[in-house]
């Protein structure tokens, strides 16, 4: 009876499983037909899917779904004084559900659940989200602050396609190089210190945990190695990105641990487990104000950077309130909170005359388009050389992130 | 009674093993390297480059080398707390030490894994008492991995041998000692052979839950990749679900290879 009564139950479990698969592979054919394959073969004339684009901002739904870098939509639950949602939601009437991201990869996955309105994306995650369709054109007549945001900012290769921007410009700034002041002496300049030197603070060195990072050691290359003829560390030939490769497998020798979660690198320099590493300006400043000894430089070989823009979802729930929150988070007040915060320039220039140092703008550079040019700022890697070569084929973000497989062993 | 069970066997087959099988016809397609998006043509390149690209080998052997020493660690503790608690112990100890030993289940993974964060930290208790002799705390690596899983999983291990060994009759303890044998004979040749099924079921635990893990090497590994990390950036951060799916029916060949040797020594009657 046992037997026989379980053969028949395996039997019915098995035509289960099988009616489940052909159901799965009979879907198959159909849906998307890959459009965004062909980006990558144009990126000059990139053929963007196309999603239709709002022409006026309706009602608002009562909530946004926001999807966000650390630092870029504050309500006050990190430091009480830092709060610019909160006027949004009371200003709005939507209600802003936050949530934050460490990588860019984790962004564009974030993005095609569609469970997000807008998201602040950078150069490494725009191109990437127009070609799949997952985001929609914006339509910047719609956006009071538009006219206000800096003209090197607009209509930007990884911003917008045929002169149709794809969301509005937020702010730029630089990758910078956190170290122990108690352990790090003297003050490092260079980004020596992370890779020929690492060997100084052994076990004690942090890296970013992305194979966007490759960039930053290709970076280092490009000024110290002038032979392997890297121009831009985003255009790596095979050749090239095995010599960062190499780089970054010496520098895993040293390294604690990699980073992509925040909160993860500032307990890791609390605890001293980390001394030196790459950061982020707002990570430092959150580090410091819990009693870390740590301080943030720009290495003088420069640095990879972002440039980040504000897209909304091509199946936005809430379009709405997404287009209430992308022209609040550009208006010159809240620019000015977000940029002083995360340590960032801001892109609406207006900012400029609301934050509270009042030589902020100047630091950071904010209006000088000759300084922001000189910032790397994240790119999709692809096979047609970005440095414009082409005698050489490139190698692309999917070399890039088996690459950092094998660097991190 | 097949009427009974057919909403459960209907669970297990539709969402059980149906996943099981959706996740092995996922491997077979591919993704847009640069939107991410699944192309769904059938292709064996991501079973390819598994077995072409070295660094996947490595780290499917470093993770069932971490697996086989987390197995190990455990068996070698859980054996002597088992048989104390089955033979030794008084009722009420006994009692006591089971809900001892199930406590740590009751606390979230997560606290336990961030509490060897804090014990292998640079300021952390290890370092602080290793210090007065001149060392320092392992860091974050292989060993902190290693020490943290066996920490986790050895309750799974404990509770099958303890029932493996209770079962052991208190006469046969007796006889080995009448025909001469001393209790350190008796052991080797009297509980551990009738205790070894026990053993391997447990290790079928430790086992797969330490082939599946990465939350705990992502806390406490370091720079450490193991299979589940390779899973987890492939799916988490780079969005490349087929080769995850591929990286994925790693565990499940190599489990189905251990539950199989298991079956061998009457182990899965002890589960």
């Amino acid at each position: 009876m046992r037997k026989t009564g379980m053969t028949r139950l395996a039997a019915v479990a098995c035509a289960s499983v099988l009616a489940l698969a052909a159901t799965a592979c009979g879907t198959s054919s159909g849906g998307d037909d890959g459009d965004g394959g062909k980006a990558d073969e144009q990126q000059g004339g990139f053929a963007a899917p196309d999603v239709p684009m709002a022409d006026a901002v309706g009602e608002p739904e009562g909530q946004v779904n926001i999807l966000a870098w650390p630092g870029y939509a504050e309500d006050g639950s990190t430091d009480k004084t830092i709060d610019w949602v909160t006027p949004f939601e009371k200003e709005s009437g939507c209600q802003a559900n936050v949530k934050y991201f460490g990588t860019s990869d984790e962004a564009v996955q974030l993005m095609k659940t569609g469970e997000y309105d807008v998201v602040s994306a950078s150069g490494d995650a725009t191109l990437r989200l127009i070609a799949s369709g997952d985001v929609a054109p914006v339509n910047t007549e719609l956006l009071t602050n538009y006219g206000d945001i800096v003209d090197f900012l607009k209509d930007q290769k990884f911003n917008s396609v045929d002169g149709q921007m794809y969301g509005v410009p937020h702010g730029w700034g630089a990758n910078l190089l956190m170290y122990n002041t108690d352990v790090v002496t003297p003050a490092p300049t260079s980004w020596g210190a992370v890779f020929d030197g690492a060997a100084d603070y052994a076990g004690k060195v942090t890296a970013y945990d992305s194979p966007i990072y490759i960039a930053d050691a290709a970076l280092y290359l490009m000024k110290t190695q002038p032979d392997l003829g890297i121009e831009d560390p985003y255009a790596l030939d095979a050749d090239q990105l095995a010599a960062a490769v190499d780089l970054l497998k010496a520098q895993k020798e040293n390294v604690s641990e990699y980073w992509s979660d925040y909160l993860k690198e500032v307990q890791a320099f609390k605890s001293g487990d980390s001394v030196i590493g790459t950061t982020w300006q707002v990570i430092a400043s959150v580090a410091q104000g819990e009693g870390a000894k740590v301080e943030a430089v720009l290495p003088e070989e420069g640095s990879t950077g972002w440039s980040d823009t504000w897209m909304i979802s091509s199946q936005a729930e809430n379009p709405n309130c997404g287009y209430l929150w992308m022209d609040y988070i550009t208006s010159p007040k809240a620019q000015a909170a977000v940029a002083e915060y995360f340590g960032e320039a801001p892109a609406n220039a207006k900012a400029c005359d609301l934050t509270s140092d009042k030589s902020f703008c100047d630091t950071y550079h904010a209006t000088d388009s000759a300084y922001a040019e000189q910032i790397h700022y994240w790119t999709t890697p692809i096979s047609q050389c970005l440095d414009g070569r082409t005698d050489a084929e490139c190698t692309d973000y999917g070399d890039w992130t088996t690459a950092w497989t094998e660097i991190k062993g | 009674m097949g009427l009974l069970l057919t909403p459960p066997m209907l669970w297990l087959g539709v969402a059980y093993l149906g996943a099981l099988g959706a996740l092995l016809v996922t491997s077979l397609w591919s993704q847009n390297d640069f939107t991410g998006e699944i192309e769904r043509i059938w292709t064996l390149d991501n079973f390819r480059s598994l077995l072409t690209v070295d660094v996947y080998r490595t780290i499917t052997f470093r993770t069932l080398m971490v697996a086989a020493v987390v197995t190990v660690v455990d068996a070698v503790l859980a054996f002597p707390i088992a048989l104390y608690m089955a033979k030794v112990a008084s009722r009420r100890a006994q009692r006591l030490l089971v809900i001892a030993v199930l406590m740590p289940l009751w606390a979230s993974y997560l606290v336990k894994a961030y509490a060897w964060r804090g014990m292998f930290s640079a300021d952390g208790p290890i370092a602080w008492i290793a210090q007065p002799f001149g060392l320092d705390t392992p860091g974050y690596g292989l060993f902190a991995t290693t020490v943290t899983l066996a920490y986790l999983w050895l309750p799974y291990m404990i509770l099958p041998v303890f029932a493996g060994i209770e079962r052991v009759p208190d006469s046969l303890f007796e006889a080995s000692a009448d025909l001469g044998a001393g209790s350190w004979q008796t052991l080797r040749r009297v509980v551990i052979p009738m205790a070894f099924p026990a053993i391997v079921a447990g290790s079928i635990f430790t086992f797969s839950l330490t082939m599946g893990d990465y939350i705990a090497v992502k806390i406490v590994g370091g720079t450490t990749q193991m299979l589940g990390n390779v899973v987890y950036d492939n799916q988490g951060a780079a969005n490349n679900l087929p080769f995850a799916a591929a990286v994925a029916t790693i565990p499940i060949v190599v489990m189905l290879g251990y539950l199989a040797a298991a079956r061998r020594t009457g182990a899965l009657e002890n589960l």
